[in-house]
């Protein structure tokens, strides 16, 4: 049981992880991250690659959103940037993996730091509005470009890691999930830095953040373009997993996806990046398992689509209402609720 | 060598249409104004009266006159409901919190329309006059030049009522300073629930209008994003800017349908607005806020 924390340096204070029990935990999650795919069936397999994905982006986006403070609707935009620099580097060049996939993310960001150029005057609403002006033009460009395939898209042969094809999701596993794991740790790593104590207090307020010294634009474009780099390496893993990339593959919905991710999981902590992703992408599948299971299953299944949309909804405006800190919260509380036990809490 | 004839033609089509995003842009504008809530689910409550509409006047076969009222009625309560449950308790969050709200209402409204009413597209009852209407020497669809007379006769109702009702009054003094106009005495979260309700209804008819130019369909909220340019590019708390976007809009999307083609019309309407957002970021007649520390 852990009481408190005793903390006599500053060093100690910023650690990344903190406490003994917290490493444990850590440890035991890597490792079921390990023992996975070798339990699990390919559908949830299938699942996990999906999972990993969106929790990938819904991290950017938090840098951007949550710890930045600017709202955007374009990372599905950037996503897409991407998914179709990796599908034609890797149908046209055929460049190895890796190097696709970092390319995807720094084509994401160039297009981020364009987008985000207005941020220093444009604000709040204003700059969400104007962001989904990008993916319009963005999904325009996608689907009347020779180079992108119009609206039949480019299909990619299966990624080669040396000499291996993934082509399996046990495979795509192992680079999605680690990739993943890598780019979590950086945005927490993130926040321990000068630059991630900027974005902080430009969130909280930008005007004051400027008296402080700190350059809005630099640091506003860099957020913009660090988000955009995670929407990136996303977007190309995404093209690798479902290796078809189209421009109705990154609709604006897939944007509002990703801001209901963060804000169910809670905005502006790791934490609540990772959750979120995690049960936005859960709970439609949830509600088929639900659907299956209830009597008279083939014409419930006509209302399935709908329903997702309206649990959807009902999603986004009831952890606004009641949890606006999201699942972080809640898990917070789990957490005080089990070190202060037995007494009251 | 231009085509003059045709392009007055389109212009006074577009301007037309412009009408329809004015009297939606009223919509917004109005919520915006008492209640600083950027609705985005505008365009789904136009489909939800549009939808109403459509069950009172097809399903169960009533007058025209009263299928209207029905729908706006409807539609009206319908934003009560959203003001109590959805929007007042988010009261002093931040504005981007209850953004969120409307994109999530956006997404019930969806699917519940398309639980009751299913995803295909539909017609409403003709009610309109066929007659073709020429203006000069141009050819104006019956449809639309009828819609946007509707619309206009509308929007100059709604801006009588703000002048010299006492309800439009008590809208305007919440809306110029909210510590002030309660301190005089005005009932201001009732205020608020009246902005809801009046938004809704105006939503109602414009999207019975829209659904009888275009039909009606669960992807009808798609009109909302032209109206969101709209109000940007005006400014978000200006009637004047929703009625002068709309018409422009609604000029740049016809003139971008028929010279290029259809799918650049949202693309002309979203590159108009980001260079408005470039030149003047709080739209064109917006309020400039002044921020101090």
């Amino acid at each position: 049981m852990r009481i408190g924390t005793l903390k006599q340096s500053y060093i100690a204070d910023a650690a990344l992880f903190d406490s003994r029990t917290q490493k444990a935990w850590l440890a035991i999650g890597a490792a079921l991250l390990v023992l996975f795919p070798f339990m699990a069936s390919d559908y949830w397999l299938y699942l996990a690659c999906l999972v990993a994905i969106n929790v990938a982006s819904a991290t950017g986006l938090n840098i951007l959103t949550g710890y930045t403070g600017l709202v955007s609707l374009g990372q599905a935009a950037f996503m897409g940037l991407g998914a179709y620099t990796v599908a034609i580097m890797q149908t046209r060049l055929g460049t190895p993996f890796l190097l696709n996939i970092v390319a995807g993310g720094v084509v994401a960001m160039l297009g981020g730091l364009v987008v985000g150029l207005p941020s220093l005057r444009v604000k709040g609403l204003y700059l969400a509005i104007a962001t989904i002006a990008a993916s319009f033009i963005a999904h325009f460009l996608f689907a009347n470009l020779k180079l992108t395939g119009g609206t039949s898209g480019l299909s990619l042969p299966p990624a080669q890691f040396f000499g291996l094809p993934l082509d399996t999701s046990f495979r795509l596993y192992w680079v999605i999930v680690p990739v993943m794991v890598l780019m979590v740790l950086g945005a927490a790593n993130l926040f321990r830095t000068r630059v991630g104590r900027a974005f902080i207090a430009i969130r909280d307020r930008d005007i004051s953040a400027e008296v402080l010294g700190i350059p809005l634009l630099r640091y506003k474009l860099l957020s913009f373009g660090l988000s955009s780099f995670y929407a990136g390496v996303a977007g190309g893993l995404w093209a690798y997993f479902f290796r078809v990339v189209t421009p109705e593959s990154f609709p604006l919905l897939m944007s509002i996806f990703f801001l209901a991710a963060i804000i169910v999981g809670g905005m502006g902590t790791i934490l609540g990046g990772i959750f979120g992703a995690v049960f936005m992408t859960m709970v439609p599948e949830l509600l088929k398992l639900v659907v299956d299971l209830l009597p008279g299953g083939v014409e419930m299944t006509v209302f399935l689509s709908p329903v997702r949309t309206v649990v959807f909804g009902l999603l986004i405006v009831g952890f606004l209402v009641f949890e606006p800190h999201g699942l972080a919260e809640v898990w917070r509380r789990i957490r005080r609720f089990f070190h202060l036990w037995p007494f009251r809490n | 060598m231009m085509d003059w004839a045709y392009l007055f033609e389109i212009a006074l089509t577009g301007i037309a249409g412009g009408g329809l995003y004015a009297l939606a842009a009223l919509a917004f504008v109005l919520v915006y104004k008492a209640t600083r809530v950027v609705n985005i689910a505008i365009g789904e409550m136009l489909m939800v009266g549009a939808y109403l509409f459509f069950a009172f006047a097809a399903s169960f076969s009533l007058p025209i006159w009263l299928a209207v009222l029905g729908s706006v009625i409807g539609t009206g309560l319908l934003g009560a409901v959203i003001e109590r449950t959805m929007i007042r308790p988010l009261l002093g969050e931040p504005p981007i919190s209850v953004f969120m709200v409307t994109v999530g209402l956006a997404s019930i409204l969806v699917g519940l329309v398309e639980i009751i009413w299913t995803a295909d597209q539909r017609r409403l009852p003709e009610f309109l006059p066929k007659a073709p209407v020429m203006i000069g020497d141009a050819f104006l669809a019956p449809k639309i030049a009828y819609g946007a007379l509707i619309a206009v006769v509308l929007i100059g109702l709604v801006l009588l009522l703000f002048r010299f009702w006492r309800g439009g009054v008590a809208l305007r003094a919440t809306a110029s300073d909210q510590a002030a106009a309660y301190s005089m005495g005005i009932n201001v979260p009732r205020v608020f629930s009246l902005a809801w309700v009046a938004s809704a209804m105006i939503a109602a008819v414009a999207g019975i209008i829209v659904g009888a130019i275009g039909g009606i369909s669960s992807s009808m909220g798609v009109f909302g994003l032209s109206v969101l340019v709209v109000v940007i590019v005006g400014g978000l708390d200006s009637v004047l800017g929703a009625l002068v976007g709309g018409l422009f809009i609604g000029l740049v999307e016809a003139l971008a349908g028929s010279y290029l083609g259809g799918e650049y019309k949202l693309l002309a309407t979203f590159i108009v607005l980001v260079l408005v957002l470039m030149v003047r970021p709080y739209g064109l007649f917006g309020t400039h806020e002044i921020e101090r520390l």
